[in-house]
């Protein structure tokens, strides 16, 4: 059913997704590849689950059928890094960590720092993933020029282009972002980069109250400074720290920094990244959660969490993450929700031990646009083969 | 227009005229050929096309019931906002609605907090920075037309302005839409937080052109007015050298607020224009911004001032104060409006090129307009790439609005062999949509096809723009090649 160089071995229990196990795993290497697959999984019925380094699979609701699991890690080309109009196009199988490296001989950086090892970049795009550096650069819907994708009927598809400023035709990669491969594979994607700040430093503001760092973010905000991010890192109802990073010019970062220490009425400043800055809190016991809502209501959200949760907060974005005992869990969720909704936030579910999954609503509420987004999804794939079930309202 | 479609055309419009009378009140539904001939064309006034009907719209509930009505009568509509747009986004159907939306201009209050605001999709551009000055706050999609375009219009065609470099273009600064869908139904994409789960149908809307159905509120993000804003004017004798420094300050690991750039005939007609001052004798000026923290704005300025002093510029002025500030800006932003006081005719283009192609793409336009003994005046986002050449032209002449024509369509070519775009910020609307099928492949279209059917399956969203051959959306993509036998009959056309 394949092309003669894809990789295909029977499926076992260390591929599942969300506790669903393939039939099959193939590990296509081309562009091409991918659409035979695709057209010869369409031709024979099957339900196709792309992953790629598969340190998000459970970011989203277990798929309710997954024949075929589409490894896309074989495509690993870097395949054209212009330095001077800062772009790269470089294909889904491409690790995260390992263009950075690539990119950083070049004095550049592709302004996406998810935490999670291994993640490639078409699970990046797929699943939507950031880290706190997205309070100054964006994240993939900011960063993301161009993309490639197979539809699920083996059409290969080009949106965007490998210029940054670009508004011909409809901006499909905005729409394969987060999207799960519901709506096809990432085979490529084009970036718009940005130059390697020369200088580094931090203020870390220890918080007797995490709630405290609320009334902070919104300062920070307000004013001229331009941090790279405002991690919070603390339990709630406990203590937290705030880590505010600047990278600039050497001179840039020694001001800023000193004037970030008068604003916040204290921090001390330092030169190294902590090594848990960006971490996803809590451990595998926990289910974590990603929270959204409007900046400024990170202390309303941090209050409605259950005392002694573990969070980790993109201050000033709107973006949290806290990870719930799996005890709370059923019973917490649904207030939450409550609580969060009342700031225009979301919070979905991005991980859970095993056993709890099925008792958790994975996305929650979606809003009045459900209807348009399964009409979308029916025109993409009218036959609901690409990671069925995994998206919002059974999608 | 076939001669069979007409009259069945104008009872079906006379009918729903009566019905949108009814729906939206009288005055707001204009039929009378005079009135509606004020809108028969937007910023490219060479399309024209005068509109069955008029809708002026004052609130949601006006635009609501016209797409409601528009739909159930299965009429094409079109939306409009203040009509800046330069590529026939809003050219009107004979056969159609018009629906104005510029009359919906509330804004919401300042969410300094927060860093927002929600206003209506009438609103000025400059509205929105007016209201959040106050708060240090800015919208910073700043298109030329910024003081006359609206916000409707700017997401539509996703323009964005001389500050894309550094911020984005409006779809990095729309956090939420409240979309009037092509059936008449309502939905909230995006919203006042980021990540709403699902798909991003906002990022898809804008830009849309139209397409995909109208926006009656949006909320915009604001930015924090920088600490520091420096502009600098640079004159160079050759335009190579004034590309190289755009490479150079790039390569720097500098990113400029705005980095914009004039030929040699643009500087000759904004002079004639609006006496700007630029240096005498230059071929080519940039105007580089650079904003931030004070001493980050400072160390890189001295950079680039030397950047630029290495590529030979003969006369660099730095603004002392907000008014030279902007008497710089004045020159660059009127330069299109300019170009009429050196030429009876032009076309405006708007392509997009790598930043590292600049040098032999400029040459390579030159070589091009001499070849055809015309004109082009270059103008341009300098930063990302974004070329506005205008292509002078006088149509007292013989066919030279023709070659003139045909001289802006080979630029085009030219930006997308040269790995680049057929738009920037204008959108492709009338004019540009044969060009599509240049750029994209065949396949390419027919997945974009599939969100246009998601949204508007009937195809009555501004039918005939943006897509070069229309397909009915009952086709699966990549099956059917060129025309559909039904098109091809005349028996129907859905977009």
């Amino acid at each position: 059913m394949t092309a003669p160089t894809v990789t295909r071995r029977a499926g076992g229990p260390d591929d599942a997704v969300g506790g669903v196990a393939p039939r099959e795993v193939v590990r296509p290497g081309t562009v091409e590849e991918v659409a035979d697959v695709l057209r010869a999984a369409a031709a024979d019925g099957l339900t196709v689950v792309p992953v790629g380094g598969r340190s998000k699979l459970t970011w989203a609701a277990p798929p309710s059928s997954c024949d075929l699991l589409l490894d896309v890690t074989g495509l690993d080309r870097v395949v054209e890094h212009v330095a001077g109009d800062l772009t790269v196009v470089a294909e889904a199988g491409v690790r995260l960590a390992d263009l950075q490296a690539q990119l950083g001989q070049a004095g550049q950086l592709l302004g996406l720092d998810p935490p999670e090892d291994g993640a490639t970049l078409g699970g990046v795009v797929s699943a939507n993933a950031s880290g706190p550096r997205r309070l100054h650069y964006g994240t993939t819907r900011d960063l993301l020029i161009g993309t490639t994708v197979v539809l699920a009927d083996g059409t290969v598809a080009h949106a965007g282009g490998k210029v940054v400023k670009n508004v011909a035709g409809y901006d499909l990669g905005k729409l394969y972002t987060g999207a799960h491969g519901t709506l096809g594979v990432v085979v490529s994607t084009t970036w718009r980069l940005h130059p390697v700040p020369p200088a580094r430093r931090l203020v870390t503001l220890e918080l007797p109250d995490v709630a405290a760092a609320g009334p902070l973010s919104v300062a920070l905000a307000r004013s001229t400074l331009t941090p790279s991010a405002v991690e919070l890192i603390g339990t709630a109802g406990g203590p937290g720290r705030l880590v505010v990073l600047f990278e600039s010019i050497a001179e840039s970062v020694t001001d800023q920094a000193r004037a970030t220490v008068a604003l916040l009425g204290g921090g001390e400043e330092s030169e190294e990244l902590p090594a848990d800055l960006g971490r996803r809190p809590g451990g595998a016991d926990d289910v974590l959660l990603r929270l959204a809502h409007v900046p400024a209501a990170l202390s309303p959200v941090l209050r409605a969490l259950p005392a002694g949760t573990a969070v980790a907060a993109h201050a000033a974005t709107g973006v949290s993450y806290a990870a719930v005992p799996a005890g709370e869990a059923v019973d917490v969720l649904p207030r939450l929700r409550a609580a969060v909704a009342e700031h225009d936030g979301t919070a979905i579910v991005l991980r859970a031990p095993e056993g709890l999954v099925d008792r958790l609503d994975h996305w929650g509420p979606v809003g009045d646009a459900l209807d348009l987004m399964r009409r979308v999804k029916e025109r993409f794939d009218p036959e609901r083969r690409m990671s069925p079930g995994r998206f919002v309202g059974g999608l | 227009m076939t001669a069979i479609a007409e009259p069945d055309t104008s009872q079906r419009t006379a009918a729903l005229a009566e019905r949108l009378r009814a729906a939206v009140g009288t005055e707001r539904v204009l039929t009378d050929r005079t009135q509606v001939r004020t809108y028969e064309c937007d910023g490219l006034a060479n399309f024209k096309v005068t509109p069955a009907i008029v809708v002026l719209a004052e609130n949601r509930q006006h635009v609501v019931d016209t797409v409601r009505l528009c739909s159930e009568a299965g009429v094409p509509f079109v939306a409009r906002g203040s009509g800046t747009g330069l590529s026939g986004g809003a050219l009107p159907r004979a056969d159609g609605v018009l629906l104005v939306t510029s009359r919906l201009r509330s804004i919401g209050a300042v969410d300094a907090d927060n860093r927002q605001v929600t206003v209506e999709p009438g609103v000025i551009n400059l509205w929105v920075t007016r209201d959040a000055t106050p708060f240090d706050l800015a919208y910073a999609p700043d298109p030329s037309s910024q003081l006359v375009c609206s916000i409707g219009g700017n997401v539509a065609e996703n323009a964005g302005g001389a500050h894309c470099l550094k911020y984005g273009f409006t779809v990095n600064h729309v956090l939420g839409a409240e979309v009037v869908l092509p059936d008449g139904e309502v939905v909230h994409l995006g919203g006042r937080a980021p990540e709403h789960p699902g798909y991003d149908l906002l990022g898809a809307f804008i830009g849309s052109e139209g397409t995909l159905g109208v926006a009656t509120e949006l909320t915009l993000r604001l930015i924090r007015v920088p600490e520091a804003v420096q502009t600098m004017l640079v004159g160079y004798r050759s335009v190579e050298d004034a590309a190289g420094t755009v490479s150079d300050i790039i390569a720097a690991g500098i990113v400029p607020a705005a980095v914009e750039m004039m030929d040699a005939l643009a500087i000759e007609a904004a002079e004639a224009a609006v006496s700007c001052g630029y240096p005498e004798g230059a071929v080519a000026v940039l105007v580089i911004e650079l904003d931030g923290p004070e001493v980050e704005v400072e160390a890189q300025f001295r950079q680039v001032e030397e950047i630029a002093r290495r590529r030979n510029a003969f006369e660099t002025r730095i603004a002392a104060d907000a008014a030279e500030r902007a008497l710089m800006w004045k020159g660059r932003k009127s330069a299109f409006a300019a170009v009429g006081r050196i030429s009876p005719s032009y076309f405006v283009q708007d392509g997009v090129i790598p930043r590292t192609k600049l040098p032999e793409v400029l040459a390579e336009i030159d070589r091009m307009a001499d070849e055809r003994g015309l004109r082009v005046a270059n103008v341009f986002h300098a930063g990302d790439g974004n070329l506005h050449p205008l292509v002078l032209f006088d149509d007292a002449v013989e066919g030279q609005a023709h070659e003139a024509e045909e001289l802006a369509g080979a630029i085009l070519e030219l930006c997308i062999t040269s790995g680049g775009s057929i738009t920037g910020e204008h959108g492709v609307g009338q004019e540009k949509r044969m060009k599509m099928g240049k750029q994209f492949t065949a396949e390419d279209l027919d997945t974009m096809q599939l969100v246009r059917c998601a949204f508007d399956p009937d195809g009555i969203a501004n039918p005939g723009k943006v897509f070069p051959t229309p397909r009915l959306c009952g086709e699966r993509p990549g099956v059917h090649k060129g025309e559909h036998p039904v098109q091809a009959a005349g028996l129907g056309e859905v977009f």
